[in-house]
């Protein structure tokens, strides 16, 4: 929604609330290529290099294609289009995963810094 | 009928076959429906031209219930196709979900009603009780008399409903068995003729015009549907002149002219009586046995429902001493929706007159010039008297103790 469209008078709008898709061209205001559609979200994934095993679960199982890879291999987080669902984190198969919810708040480097130890119990 | 310009022949057509005809003619791309009595024959004929090949290429389309045979005339409508459907009674109240979704997204979607009672108790016979359940919808609402207006009226429904200053559903409501099952002589047009009067459909936003996609259907919260709704009233109510101007064309198209507001004798009328649907008729003969006798009575029909034409009625009105209003369906809690038309245009028109309401026909009860008779001497009495002699809401036929209310 943007200020231009909150200031219309009634006799300004199209008739039918009939929203047009594309105004010239593809990029146009209303379209997600341009907005966040993700400011929404309240917890999101962070990405670790060091454990990842590059296995691309995350990648396939992302409902948003928010996973971007590039030649087979993890590259990062698409945070404009994530909806924090978390599904990346819960089949992440690696111990300690490389990826894990954080609140939306923290920076990922300190996310990084306090990244959860491997699980001992679950080896064993 | 000078000036007739479009050859007409004459047949004995009912209400139902009066409309299927017009959907034929008007070579409707799509037609969606699910029957229900007294309605079913106008789908039914509809079907059986397609099946015939008699139906220039329209398409019909069987669904499981009204609420999908409306959704699915959303669809073609917004896909950019001309549509329409029939239904009554409860088909219609399972639509009236749809009916609201119909005319906020600006679809000239044409509907025929045959009015019918709403169970409890189930009933298939006439009132105006569906008719009125979705009088808030946003639709256009025309009222047909006779077979002969249900034919002339789709012709004007989809010149208007289509028109682009208009752009909003129709609904041609008749009376169910009175004017549905009731066969009469029909004047109707050669095909060519009867397509020419309304022209090709003209498309405005179809969805299927893959070059410029468009979103119907979006959702407004509050920074918006406000203004898209008052939007949508404006061109409601707005759409009266269109309305009007083609009841116009359409009289010298086809010699039969049509008004917001019909009257009959009233110019000196001390005593009028306002109604719609096929009891018109019954009252227009009763006016005349009266008038042989003397008695300065009038009749006034309500020809279009919604936009309500309040000026029309109150210059139909303006001479009367005493006013009947005649509601065919229960007001459950108030007074007739008529009734509060005509109060309210008295009012905002500084009009002080003795106004009664009259609940009749429920349920397809009859009503007979002798009951009509009956009200215009109840409105002697109040003209008589300078004032209102009877509570305000009265019962026409109605078995057991005299009921009346308020």
């Amino acid at each position: 929604m943007t200020e231009e469209h909150l200031l219309k008078g009634w006799e300004e709008f199209e008739a039918g609330a009939i929203l047009y898709s594309f105004d010239g061209s593809s990029h146009h205001i209303n379209n997600s290529i341009q907005h966040s559609v993700a400011d929404w979200r309240a917890e999101k994934p962070v990405f670790n290099e060091e454990h990842c095993i590059h296995c691309q679960f995350c990648w396939v199982y992302c409902p948003d294609t928010s996973i971007i890879s590039k030649d087979k291999q993890f590259d990062h987080i698409d945070y404009v289009h994530c909806k924090g669902c978390g599904i990346c984190v819960d089949v992440c198969p690696t111990n300690p995963k490389s990826l894990v919810m954080f609140t939306e708040q923290t920076t990922n480097d300190e996310a990084i810094r306090n990244w959860p130890a491997k699980d001992t119990k679950k080896d064993a | 009928m000078a000036n007739t310009k479009a050859n007409q022949t004459r047949v004995v057509w009912d209400g139902n076959m009066a409309a299927a005809q017009a959907l034929r003619q008007a070579q409707v791309d799509v037609v969606a429906a699910y029957p229900i009595t007294p309605s079913t024959p106008i789908v039914q004929n509809y079907s059986q031209f397609v099946a015939d090949g008699n139906a220039n290429d329209g398409e019909f389309v069987m669904v499981e219930s009204e609420h999908s045979a409306m959704s699915a005339c959303v669809g073609a409508s917004a896909g950019g196709g001309r549509v329409a459907t029939a239904t009554s009674s409860q088909g219609y109240a399972l639509m009236v979900e749809v009916l609201y979704q119909a005319s906020g997204m600006r679809l000239p979607i044409i509907m025929n009603v045959v009015n019918r009672a709403l169970a409890s108790p189930l009933n298939i016979h006439g009132d105006h009780s569906d008719m009125y359940l979705g009088r808030d919808a946003g639709w256009i609402n025309l009222c047909a008399y006779s077979p002969q207006e249900v034919y002339d009226l789709n012709f004007i429904a989809f010149k208007t409903g289509e028109d682009l200053n208009v752009r909003l559903p129709v609904a041609i409501n008749q009376d169910g068995f009175l004017t549905s099952h009731t066969a009469e002589v029909v004047e109707h047009f050669s095909d060519e003729d009867a397509f020419g009067f309304i022209g090709s459909y003209v498309g405005k936003n179809p969805m299927l015009d893959g070059e410029n996609p468009v979103t119907y259907g979006a959702q407004t919260e509050g920074e918006w549907h406000f203004e898209h709704k008052m939007r949508q009233n404006h061109a409601l109510v707005n759409s009266l002149d269109t309305i009007r101007a083609n009841f116009k064309k359409y009289a010298e198209f086809s010699g039969r002219e049509y008004h917001p507001v019909e009257t009959y004798l009233t110019d000196d009328a001390e005593e009028i009586i306002v109604c719609m649907g096929s009891v018109f008729g019954t009252t227009q003969i009763t006016v005349d046995q009266l008038r042989a006798s003397g008695r300065k009575v009038g009749l006034v029909g309500i020809r279009v429902w919604r936009p309500f034409p309040k000026e029309d009625l109150a210059a139909a009105i303006k001479n009367a001493k005493s006013i009947a209003a005649l509601d065919r369906s229960c007001p459950m809690g108030t007074t007739g929706a008529l009734y509060n038309e005509v109060a309210a245009v008295l009012v905002e028109n500084g009009m002080s007159k003795n106004l009664l309401n009259y609940i009749y026909g429920l349920g397809g009860r009859d009503t007979t010039t002798e009951h009509l008779s009956g009200i215009f001497s109840d409105l002697k009495a109040c003209s008589d008297a300078g004032k209102r002699t009877k509570p305000v809401v009265q019962t026409i036929n109605l078995r057991g103790k005299m009921l009346s209310f308020y």
